[in-house]
């Protein structure tokens, strides 16, 4: 018996409906099985690329021979534990307020978390833009408040034009703890290192901001292909049938998906204004370790905003947690299936490493969408 | 103040995982008694000849006005919902304000006037009540609690125990879902951008009364507020050890709802309701409720959104529009906007 279920006629959500449609999706699929006939792995660099592939089942309509790794791209996840450390260092001198991103909240530092210390009465807010902690601190003169700048290039211009409000503003109470990073050395960083990948599908947002140039070298020296991509499940079904289309002819490329978000030059505005306020630094990937010139730290022009050069806080490092394997997943190099901790003592709940904590990571992503 | 002593969180009432363990490891532990046990939206007691039901209800919204509604009107509808799909016609509320020193006057009375005018709406008579006034900054404005008895007809005593519950059931909802929780988050002040979503913020006792009357095929109902939809499948899932299947193109969605979880990361199935009720119904019935609930004004919009199944029993699985299925979890933490 035919079930009676109510099928809705839902108005379309422009530039989203369009690019979940199922004929669209098994066509390329179709295509992607006629055309690829070699062994291909391919790295979705971007959590929000890592949970769509998973929201929307696409691994169940590629062909056996193409392998998708989840690469470093969850801000939450590689933001180091020393990081969180300092900000909950922060968080316990008075008269301070810390405003994050609500995805930090929930992280384990070395002891507690930021939701944690929020219970203990410390001052913790979430916010949603940069400028409600640049109002924040207007508000509160006697108060310093501490914006936690996390994210890649996509983010790190909102954070930019904070700092630059403030100083406009002529504010002496606002702060920035940088633990901003950029993407192109890290995708290098992993190739050099071995991991064995034949091609990068890009994040959308970064080369929104960046223009696709930043890739230049992974095809040229490293004879990558790069297709930066969207987010829907069309646009990926489509960005690793470019990829395999340029694999299979051995012509890798830089090439744009995304075309309805990415312009080849980026947004001129975001970059001049990440590059007057950011300079590049050698940075700590929690699970990666050093990675140089990867970070975004404060210029001297606008040191009185950097939380590092005003709290003079010594956090000891810290190691990670016993167990965790995050680091090999964040490179790619195993699965949340291989982790002893995941989905027993790490869940969503309760979690143990970054990569379950933030939506879009890759263990919580496995977690949710689990069968 | 010890730092590494376990504290309350946010988390822990915001009706998903933590909330519930809570209520299981600590309150059910110490109030043991096999009324409470049984977990239902109202208690059904047992008085002489009659059988009441009674229910009560904390409502300590931010901000305490919001698009389609407003603290007193949410603080009727909730506990009136709370009678009402627990099978019982809802009577009588008490009310009680706990209001912060300061608080405008002309804000009070607006309130006050939503929930009388939303009481007389519903047919229920605020019969008692309490007034309190902390010091400033001891509490965040105005917080109201309710408590409300119903009476119960012999034939729907059994509905909150979802005993009946095979598979086959369908599964309805009377309108779009996560209207009020988008409502709510955009209406704070550090959201920037507007929206046409309105909470759906209703009292639903008339068009549940109407779904009673009319049919005997209605097997349990809850009215998803905390945690969603999606919360109340997983524990309707776990309860009767039976599988849930939900087809997302199903799936009532207002379109600013769809837009504002798309942009934000969030799973509308998640997202706080105020004036919906799931209905599990026997199948045969499912059609007859489904028109029964679209000629009332709060059910234009009802749909049959999925069914119990023998399969994948204790799990809710999606099946979603491209045509891949995958587990709807209950929520874990707060909903958190993703970073980019």
């Amino acid at each position: 018996m035919k079930l009676p279920i109510t099928v809705i006629n839902r108005s379309a959500v422009q530039y989203i409906d369009e690019y979940r449609k199922k004929d669209l999706i098994l066509a390329l699929s179709a295509e992607l099985k006629k055309i690829s006939s070699k062994e291909i792995t391919l790295m979705e660099v971007c959590g929000g690329h890592t949970m769509a592939i998973h929201r929307f089942g696409l691994l169940s309509l590629l062909p056996a021979n193409i392998r998708l790794l989840s690469g470093p791209g969850c801000p939450v996840c590689v933001s180091s534990q020393h990081f969180l450390d300092t900000a909950i260092a922060y968080s316990k001198i008075p008269g301070t307020i810390i405003t994050t991103y609500g995805d930090l909240i929930r992280v384990p530092g070395s002891n507690g978390s930021l939701e944690k210390e929020k219970a203990n009465g410390h001052d913790i807010r979430i916010i949603y833009s940069t400028l409600e902690a640049v109002d924040l601190a207007r508000e509160n003169p006697d108060k310093k408040i501490v914006f936690l700048g996390i994210g890649f290039e996509t983010t790190a211009p909102a954070t930019a034009a904070s700092i630059v409000e403030a100083a406009k503003a002529g504010l002496n109470n606002f702060f920035v703890l940088s633990a901003h990073k950029v993407m192109p050395p890290v995708m290098k960083a992993l190739v050099e290192e071995g991991v064995k990948i034949d091609g990068f599908i890009a994040p959308g947002h970064v080369s929104a901001i960046t223009g696709t140039e930043i890739y230049n070298d992974l095809a040229m020296k490293y004879g990558l292909g790069v297709v930066v991509a969207g987010f829907e499940p069309v646009d990926l079904m489509q960005a690793i049938l470019m990829l395999v289309r340029q694999f299979e002819s051995g012509r890798p490329a830089v090439e744009v998906q995304y075309q309805r978000v990415v312009q080849g030059g980026g947004n001129k505005i975001a970059r001049e204004l990440l590059s007057r306020v950011f300079e590049p630094k050698d940075d700590r990937w929690r699970g990666l370790g050093m990675i140089p010139l990867s970070g975004l730290k404060i210029r001297d022009e606008f040191a009185e905003f950097d939380a590092e050069r005003h709290f003079n806080i010594h956090v000891p490092e810290s190691s990670e947690p016993k167990g965790c394997i995050c680091g090999s997943i964040l490179r790619g190099l195993k699965t949340p299936a291989d982790c002893g901790l995941f989905a027993s003592r790490c869940t969503p709940a309760d979690p143990v490493g970054a990569c379950m904590v933030s939506g879009e990571g890759t263990c919580a992503t496995y977690y949710k969408y689990r069968s | 103040m010890n730092n590494d002593e376990e504290k309350i969180l946010l988390s822990h009432g915001n009706g998903g995982r933590m909330m519930h363990n809570l209520i299981e490891n600590l309150f059910l532990r110490h109030f043991t008694n096999p009324v409470l046990a049984e977990q239902s939206d109202a208690a059904i007691l047992s008085m002489g000849t009659h059988d009441i039901a009674f229910t009560t209800d904390s409502f300590v919204i931010d901000p305490l006005f919001f698009p389609g509604g407003n603290i007193g009107k949410l603080a009727v509808c909730g506990t009136v919902n709370d009678l009402a799909v627990s099978g019982a016609d809802p009577r009588y509320l008490s009310v009680s304000f706990i209001i912060e020193e300061g608080f405008p006057m002309t804000d009070l009375e607006q309130i006050v006037v939503s929930l009388a005018a939303e009481a007389a709406k519903a047919g229920v008579v605020i019969v008692t009540g309490d007034t309190k006034v902390v010091n400033k900054g001891k509490c965040d404005k105005l917080f109201i609690n309710t408590a409300g008895v119903g009476s119960v007809k012999d034939k729907n005593k059994l509905i909150r125990k979802a005993a009946e519950i095979c598979p086959g059931d369908l599964i309805l909802i009377n309108g779009t879902i996560g209207d009020h929780g988008m409502a709510v988050m955009a209406a704070r002040e550090s959201f920037k951008f507007k929206t046409t979503v309105t909470s759906d913020c209703a009292s639903l006792n008339h068009l549940i009364g109407e779904v009673l009357d009319q049919s005997h095929g209605v097997k349990f109902m809850r009215d998803p507020t905390r945690g969603g939809v999606a919360t109340v499948l997983n524990e309707l899932a776990a309860k009767t050890s039976l599988g849930i299947e939900i087809e997302e193109l199903s799936l009532p969605m207002h379109k600013g709802v769809t837009a504002m979880c798309e942009l934000l990361g969030f799973d509308p199935l998640h997202i706080a309701n105020e004036g919906k009720v799931l209905i599990v119904a026997a199948q045969e019935e499912g059609p007859r409720i489904l028109e029964i609930m679209k000629k009332n004004s709060l059910g234009a919009n009802s749909a049959i959104i999925g069914r119990v199944t023998g399969d994948h029993p204790g799990k809710v699985v999606l099946k979603t529009e491209t045509g891949g299925k995958r587990i709807i979890d209950t929520l874990t933490g707060d909903p958190l906007p993703r970073i980019c």
